[in-house]
């Protein structure tokens, strides 16, 4: 036990050492909001810049309002003939054409757009929603509603989705934040164990390219030694995690506070009620319903969760990486062997993305949050949405079985795999080193 | 007292035998050649002496106790591929090596002070190992091996990649830690340092032990009884006793012969004989060198 610890404070104080380590842990956290907010302001610059595509158009049915705010509309000086002749001349000559024959509001046929296809989908939904609500309006009127009876009929409706606790409380949710705080902790999840894994590997391959593996195994268990590193690297992982959490928590409300924006956001909201009373109110009503269900999510429950997920998933993991490094010379080799830990990893991952976070309640959901191999990114994914008492058991039971497993059967091959160089080593050869007598 | 015994030591891998039944008595306070070419298994019984792996069969007895977990402080263990962690300083490395052996860490701090003192390489204690070259690479591994204060200390080629100098420090060294009391065991190609340093040798070969015993039994079992002679004039001898396998004349009446002695009668027989027909300038009994005996066994090959 002593020479555990002696092996995991060694791979713990080299590597909080390095450089490298100091430079990741204060720069992502900083990172992450900066590309988000780049990102986000350099799409809106864009959208708001963004020249408006021209479209002629030929109405012959007499019903067509051009609206401005989305396409530069001109009407094509000529009839639709003239407009064929001249586009099969040359498809160039008259861009985007926008065709409306004369038709029957009942039954609306014909309209056609020609030239060069360079709008796309969401440019031709959105012309469709135009000729729609035109058309509506001239069904209505048609019908004699009158126009006060169609401004009132117009309605925005938001749906205010309300999660019944098990002790029956009530609660607002909204499965956008829900959806997005589940994206984000699978990614970080996924992340974590694959980069924490890989450098198992990797330190374990340096151990026994340098030989220095021969002279620490001969003063302690090979065992004891993969349990040190994986150790070790788990006590980077938390401590790295936990300076993230102090270094987003300090970040985020110094910037807050530098930006006046303190208080407490009810009354907040109640201010900016008061100095826009009319054009904010249902802005406000999101934001606030945003902030309400902000506030909802049990924070220290899901940081909780995620912390035993990351432990559980990166030791379930670690080992298979560490028993992959002892296995092989050089990483180039290690790639052959990544196949069968890389998949589950990226059946979770791409799951949660697919359907696990739509459909969180789903069967295949479940059994995905409960599998060990899987269960780190999925369950992590499911966590905010609410997941039933004995299915979070279960999958942390299953979890710590799994790894306990995967340690036991990675020791076996490692003991072997670490004193052998320049091998030949396929799945066959590891299997013999599995079933080896010490 | 033996400090290690190994009995009917047998290590089997899936596709062939690495040691076959092989016992080895090492006495205390001697340096123990254990020879053999590549492959022989020599590896693998410093491998089972280091309980990095088991053996399946035999027994090893350290110092009259059954080899077990506690013995690993015992032993200093030199391998032939060395290796420290290169991104690591000297003096952190020294120290995590002695601490991994059951010192304290005070102790530890302690020793590998006093031995780069002794080896002359104080200022390296902060460098990193990979700035290091090959040698003094070669002097860090040397002491992580010792410092721990082993009473059995296996050096596995000790002197490959040593330049003459530290070739002769490290000689040294393991003289000294013999006066002190510690065993040593040496696996190496090396016949000179063999024919210098060792006392017991053991050769083990396909898998199997061929030879043991002190280096002077050794050589008195593979003597050919062969002697060279310098004299002046011309002689033969009784083709019966003796066997004239050479005589070259060196220069006018000088003449350089070999003698191999057919029934065992001893050198001083010879002597005798030789006295009344010629003047007999210088007399040695050619010795087998270890180099030979090594090749005439494994080249032999049968050794059932």
């Amino acid at each position: 036990m002593n020479k555990i610890w002696l092996i995991m404070k060694r791979e713990f104080l080299t590597r909080v050492q390095k450089r490298s380590f100091l430079i990741a842990t204060i720069l992502i956290p900083l990172i992450f909001p900066l590309i988000m907010g780049i990102t986000v302001y350099f799409s809106s610059e864009q959208k708001r810049h963004a020249e408006k595509k021209e479209i002629q158009y030929v109405d012959e049915s007499g019903l067509f309002v051009p609206d401005t705010s989305v396409f530069r509309f001109k009407p094509f000086p000529g009839n639709f003939s003239q407009a064929r002749l001249l586009l099969d001349a040359d498809s160039n000559a008259v861009g985007t054409l926008l065709h409306i024959p004369k038709l029957d509001v009942m039954r609306p046929a014909g309209i056609t757009l020609y030239g060069k296809t360079n709008l796309s989908p969401s440019d031709i939904a959105s012309l469709e929603q135009m000729l729609e609500d035109r058309i509506r309006d001239v069904k209505m009127k048609q019908l004699k509603v009158d126009q006060k009876l169609l401004d009132e009929l117009k309605t925005d409706v938001s749906i205010e989705a309300i999660t019944v606790t098990e002790g029956g409380h009530e609660e607002a949710s909204d499965s956008t934040i829900l959806f997005g705080m589940g994206m984000a902790c699978g990614i970080l999840m996924y992340m974590f164990i694959f980069i924490y894994g890989a450098q198992i590997m990797q330190g374990v391959i340096e151990e026994k390219s340098s030989k220095v593996v021969e002279i620490i195994v001969s003063s302690v268990r090979p065992f004891q030694l993969m349990m040190g590193k994986i150790l070790g690297l788990a006590s980077v992982g938390l401590l790295q995690f936990l300076i993230w959490i102090i270094l987003i928590t300090v970040v985020s409300t110094t910037l807050l506070t530098y930006f006046g924006v303190s208080m407490p956001q009810q009354q907040m909201l109640e201010e900016v009620g008061r100095q826009y009373p009319d054009t904010a109110a249902a802005q406000n009503y999101a934001v606030a319903s945003f902030m309400k269900i902000w506030d909802q999510i049990p924070l220290t429950y899901v940081i909780l969760n995620f912390l035993f997920y990351f432990l559980g998933g990166y030791l379930l993991y670690g080992a298979l990486f560490a028993a992959v490094g002892a296995a092989v010379d050089s990483p180039a080799e290690a790639q052959q062997f990544m196949f069968p830990i890389t998949i589950p990893m990226l059946i979770a991952y791409l799951s949660l993305f697919a359907f696990v976070l739509e459909d969180h309640d789903s069967a295949i959901s479940v059994w995905l949050s409960i599998i060990p191999f899987t269960a780190p990114i999925t369950m992590i994914g499911r966590l905010g949405f609410g997941v039933p008492w004995w299915q979070l058991l279960l999958s942390q039971g299953l979890l710590i079985l799994g790894f306990i497993f995967t340690t036991w059967a990675a020791g076996r091959i490692y003991r072997i795999g670490i004193l052998m160089h320049g091998a030949k080593v396929n799945y066959r050869v590891l299997l013999k080193w599995f079933l080896m007598r010490n | 007292m033996e400090a290690l015994i190994a009995h009917e030591v047998t290590k089997r891998y899936s596709q062939h035998l690495a040691l076959d039944r092989v016992s080895l008595a090492i006495p205390a306070q001697t340096i123990f050649g254990l020879l053999g070419p590549n492959g022989a298994g020599k590896t693998t019984l410093i491998r089972i002496i280091n309980q990095i792996i088991q053996a399946d069969e035999g027994t090893i007895t350290l110092f009259g106790e059954r080899l077990q977990e506690k013995h690993i402080g015992t032993i200093g263990y030199l391998p032939e591929e060395r290796g420290l962690y290169k991104k690591m300083r000297v003096g952190e490395q020294l120290i995590y090596f002695a601490q991994l052996k059951g010192l304290s860490r005070q102790e530890a701090v302690a020793r590998s002070k006093a031995w780069i003192t002794k080896f002359e390489i104080k200022e390296w204690w902060n460098k990193k190992v990979e700035d290091l070259s090959k040698g003094m690479a070669q002097k860090v591994q040397f002491i992580s091996t010792v410092m721990h204060e082993p009473r059995l200390i296996i050096l596995d080629e000790p002197f490959s990649g040593f330049d003459p100098i530290n070739a002769q420090l490290i000689t040294k060294e393991i003289l000294e830690l013999k006066e002190k009391g510690c065993t040593i065991i040496f696996s190496t190609h090396r016949m000179e340092t063999v024919e210098d340093l060792c006392d017991h040798i053991a050769l083990i070969d396909k898998s199997k032990k061929i030879l043991e015993g002190s280096k002077r039994q050794v050589k008195e079992t593979y003597r050919t009884h062969t002697y060279t002679v310098e004299h002046r004039g011309a002689f033969d001898l009784d083709a019966a006793k003796y066997r004239l396998i050479q005589q070259r004349i060196v220069e006018d009446n000088f003449y350089k012969s070999v003698i191999a002695v057919n029934d065992n009668s001893g050198p001083n027989q010879l002597l005798r004989d030789l006295i009344p027909v010629t003047e007999v300038h210088s007399f040695i009994e050619k010795i087998p060198t270890m180099s030979e005996i090594f090749i005439t066994l494994v080249k032999g090959g049968n050794h059932e």
